[in-house]
């Protein structure tokens, strides 16, 4: 694997729950990152797949160091930023930046592309070479849009277009790593396999990292050359791209997978399994003993409540192909049986 | 960083434009800012241009009051119904019809010290005006700057702002007013010394300011809550942006509408408030010309002469309905989803 780049162990992050009528105190937290340990490699693209709720934004929240964890580190290069201050980040901010969800509000409405663009220089005192303003319409171009639209303003683009200007903005500093979060749910699918192209193609030409947080399982996999796939606050399996698509082993992977609509069958007649889970993700205020997965899988024995799986190297996985289960499954995704657990749709 | 960009706006609009209109048949490449989109907005709208220049107006007589009267050649001092006989009867009214206007006394006299009406107004609004403004920009100013700390802190400082506005919105602010006017000189006149003019001007201003910065505090507050929120804020705390850049670059473009809003709607306000204060004769004093002060003598004389009342009293309602109406086509401009 190559030299790790940003390292995250047994990072965690709790929010409190206030509660009581005149005094607020704490009655419980939320543990939305419980305990994650991660790397990203350098120019590598690291998808985090979950479903809602499961912490993955807030994961990269805390590599930008827009939250502070609540225990853990995050080692940037081999230093540790977990707890560090605005002007102890400063020489790395401008090296870990982020894309944003919702290309709406990521962009001030009262400026100007050209204003957005060169923020992130003008806060960093960065003076590229030819000016701002040549810099600024240069990364228009690389973002694939005209170097004219720099007096413009956000609310004359399309979301497409905005989000190429998130884009822009984070490039603009030059950085190695990039979190992107979740940078195209809020796009047309049309538009959707632009952008993923467009950042596919920057972390291809510029060796820039991605921590490429999605739902869309199709899109991390057209993307990230390695996959993490995140459970109630917890990475239950990561691997590389073909592992975890092909050979995936933990229960929640496969159910994920088989939620993958598909166009066609495949020729042999044999559909991939579907697998329909019951009910909703546990409250992460009160997670399950154990493993997190167990109220909701159907391979759930007393061991899996007792004993929390470790993430580690199951027998038949290929190297850095890590697993959270006593009871691993078959690595395949092909399969007869039909796993409904949702009576609904039973 | 906006001057630069505002610099090349020309040339990047007549520059490439031959080329453009050759080529893709061009639009100059040069956008629109939200605030020119309003300003586009606010002028087709009729009934704002139109308060506006009534607005202008005003503003114009109360700064050119001095040319007024060097022009009109009277003061709002001289009585000139006791110093020239024939102007007023034994009573103290006016003889002439329509509270004696005349050529001479374009608005009539005030009945008993005969001063001139129109004089008195013009310095009436003159004053009037003048508080008003006062407290406007002293209140926004206070109010901006607790709401937008209140609301990008957050948490004590929050909780305790929010309860001082809290109280003094609780406030019967009228009331109050009355009370703490004599109050506030007293703390600092002894009673036996004559109030100096100065003096009663500051105690309005800052009785009505204490009273006044709440609402716009609470209003920006709640802005300040949602944008904090947005996206675009915490993609300026990745590149590693300070607090006060955060404000004053990303918040502070944001909240301007309702800032211009907010003080539009609350100037007339204050002007009535500090009409009313006239009434109450807790207002300005004697012989410092005061818009509210007509009311309390107009009051008095109407029976009599009811002109009097009249000049005032329309000239106020113009103003207030217009700068109203002023207010509203703000908003409409600045806000075109909110369309009545």
């Amino acid at each position: 694997m190559t030299e790790s780049l940003l390292e995250l162990s047994g990072l965690t992050k709790y929010f409190p729950v206030m509660g009581g009528l005149v005094f607020k105190r704490q009655v419980g937290r939320v543990h939305a990152v419980d305990g994650v340990d991660l790397t990203v490699g350098a120019g590598e693209a690291l998808g985090l797949v979950g479903e809602s709720g499961c912490g993955k934004s807030t994961t990269g929240r805390l590599v930008a160091r827009l939250l502070e964890p609540s225990g853990g580190t995050i080692r940037y290069n081999g230093q540790d930023i977990s707890h560090a201050s605005r002007r102890e980040l400063k020489p790395i901010r401008s090296e870990i930046q982020m894309i944003f969800q919702d290309p709406y509000s990521s962009l001030n409405p009262r400026h100007t592309v050209g204003t957005i663009i060169s923020g992130p220089m003008e806060v960093n005192g960065i003076q590229p070479p030819g000016g701002r303003q040549k810099r600024v319409r240069e990364l228009l171009e690389t973002v694939g849009l005209n170097p004219e639209h720099y007096n413009r303003f956000p609310h004359e683009f399309s979301g497409g277009q905005r989000q190429r200007i998130g884009v822009a903005r984070a490039l603009a500093l030059e950085p190695k790593l990039i979190v992107a979060d979740e940078p195209v749910s809020a796009l047309d699918v049309s538009i959707q396999a632009q952008v993923v192209n467009l950042l596919q193609q920057l972390q291809r030409d510029l060796g820039i990292a991605f921590l490429f947080i999605a739902h869309d399982l199709a899109v991390v996999r057209h993307v990230s050359q390695r996959v993490a796939v995140m459970y109630l606050g917890k990475i239950v399996e990561v691997g590389d791209r073909q592992s975890i698509y092909e050979r995936p082993r933990h229960p929640y992977t496969h159910a994920l997978l088989s939620a993958v609509p598909e166009v066609e069958l495949p020729e042999d007649g044999v559909g991939t399994e579907r697998i329909r889970l019951a009910g909703d993700v546990p409250s992460p205020i009160d997670p399950p003993s154990g493993c997190r997965f167990r109220t909701r899988c159907w391979k759930a024995q007393d061991k899996c409540a007792a004993e929390e799986p470790p993430l580690i190297q199951i027998t038949g996985n290929h190297e850095g192909h890590l697993t959270a289960c006593h009871f691993p499954e078959e690595p395949t995704v092909h399969g007869d049986q039909e796993i409904v657990l949702d009576p609904a749709l039973a | 960083m906006t001057l630069p960009s505002q610099a090349t706006t020309p040339e990047a609009g007549s520059g490439p434009s031959p080329a453009a209109v050759a080529g893709a048949g061009g639009s100059p490449m040069v956008g629109r800012s939200p605030a020119q989109l309003m300003w586009r907005r606010f002028r087709r709208d009729r009934t704002g241009v139109t308060s506006a220049f009534i607005v202008a107006f005003y503003f114009l007589v109360a700064i050119l009051a001095p040319v007024i009267s060097m022009v009109y050649g009277k003061d709002p001092y001289t009585t000139y119904g006791q110093n020239q006989p024939g102007l007023l009867n034994d009573y103290g009214y006016p003889i002439l019809p329509n509270g004696g206007v005349s050529g001479d006394f374009w608005f009539g006299l005030e009945p008993g010290l005969g001063r001139d009406v129109f004089m008195q107004l013009v310095y009436g609004i003159r004053t009037s005006l003048s508080i008003a403004i006062v407290v406007t920009i002293i209140t926004t100013v206070i109010g901006v700057v607790m709401g937008i700390w209140s609301g990008y802190v957050g948490g004590k400082t929050d909780y305790v702002i929010g309860r001082i506005i809290d109280t003094l919105l609780a406030f019967p602010s009228q009331l109050f007013l009355i009370v703490f006017l004599p109050v506030v000189e007293a703390a600092v006149v002894s009673p036996e010394e004559e109030t100096p003019v100065w003096l009663r001007y500051v105690s309005i201003c800052v009785v009505l300011t204490v009273l006044g910065w709440a609402t716009i505090s609470r209003l920006l507050r709640a802005q300040v809550l949602s944008l904090r929120e947005r996206e675009f804020i915490e993609a300026a705390k990745v590149t590693g942006a300070s607090p006060f850049r955060i404000i004053f670059k990303e918040l502070l473009p944001n909240l301007w509408t309702p800032i211009i809003i907010q003080s539009t709607l609350a100037l007339p306000l204050y002007v009535g408030a500090e009409a009313g204060l006239g009434f109450l004769g807790v207002g300005m004093t004697e012989p410092t010309p005061d818009w509210g002060r007509m009311f309390l003598v107009g009051s008095n004389v109407y029976h009599q002469d009811i002109t009097y009342l009249i000049f005032p009293g329309v000239s106020m309602v113009i103003f207030v309905v217009a700068f109203n109406l002023l207010g509203d086509s703000l908003r409409d401009a600045f806000d075109p989803k909110t369309r009545r």
